[in-house]
């Protein structure tokens, strides 16, 4: 019954939403503060990943499945070229916000909004993908070998 | 910030006693935290071994960033910066111990044995013996 790693697992389990959450906050702050897409993702990935370091990969597979991976990875890119794509065809040039809205202005707050989500949806998957990686990774020497 | 604060009295003659009470506590509470960071490390800096460094950078450093996220709350009083602060001193409050925590066991299961003195437990029995 006695758990040697009891208070890592309290405090984390309480840290992780948290952690998520801040990650929104450095998201939504992304167009009119420090802040945005790349950092976002790179603090949503880390939720995951401390996560997997208390609980096992095996639990943070259970919770972030592998088969996100390869969704978010290409949502991402389509969401950011898809962008530049609708601002194409609605005129402008390649992601010109401006055209986005009547009011130039408000054009590219929507653009800045959809293309930092596109960042965060790549960064984020991309992060994890590349930690599940190196976790599956079976060890090339032995525990007792070294 | 003495010098800072000595200035301010002189100057601002209407300051109120609210205001100087804050800026005396403030400053009370970041002179001491940087105190205690200083004593933690000195203390990094000259104990023998890991255990007892360790010790030195955990406890003073959790008291000395607390004290100076007190003393920072007290200078920018009632505003949402001051509710960052707090939750920044929160957080550091519960991870900090932890981290220390965690390396101490760590150390601890890798069979890293502390350094004893001369009261150690195999001179006792010795001279017991």
């Amino acid at each position: 019954m006695h758990d040697p790693h009891v208070i890592l697992k309290v405090i984390s389990k309480f840290l992780v939403p948290f952690i998520a959450l801040f990650a929104f906050y450095v998201q939504f702050h992304g167009d009119f503060g420090p802040g945005g897409g790349f950092q976002a993702g790179v603090i949503l990935a880390a939720a995951v990943i401390l996560y997997a370091l208390i609980f096992g990969l095996d639990a943070a597979k259970k919770a972030f499945p592998p088969s996100w991976i390869r969704i978010g990875m290409s949502l991402g890119v389509l969401l950011y070229g898809g962008t530049g794509v609708l601002t194409w065809i609605l005129g402008g040039d390649f992601l010109s916000y401006g055209v986005l809205a009547h009011d130039p202005t408000h054009g590219q707050h929507y653009g800045i909004i959809a293309v930092e989500l596109g960042v965060l949806c790549s960064v984020t998957t991309v992060m994890i993908a590349i930690f599940y990686a190196f976790g599956s990774r079976q060890p090339e020497v032995n525990e007792d070998n070294w | 910030m003495i010098i800072a604060f000595l200035s301010a009295v002189v100057l601002d003659s209407n300051l109120v006693w609210t205001e100087i009470l804050q800026i005396c506590l403030s400053c009370l509470a970041i002179a001491s935290g940087l105190f205690f960071v200083l004593a933690g490390s000195i203390g990094v800096l000259r104990f023998p071994d890991f255990y007892t460094r360790l010790h030195a950078a955990g406890m003073t450093d959790t008291l000395g960033a607390e004290l100076i996220l007190i003393g920072l709350i007290l200078q920018s009083g009632f505003t949402q910066t001051s509710l960052k602060l707090l939750m920044i001193g929160f957080f550091l409050l519960l991870t900090s111990p932890t981290a220390t925590h965690a390396i101490a066991h760590s150390a601890h299961t890798a069979n890293l044995k502390p350094k004893l003195g001369k009261h150690s437990f195999s001179k006792v029995q010795r001279d017991r013996s």
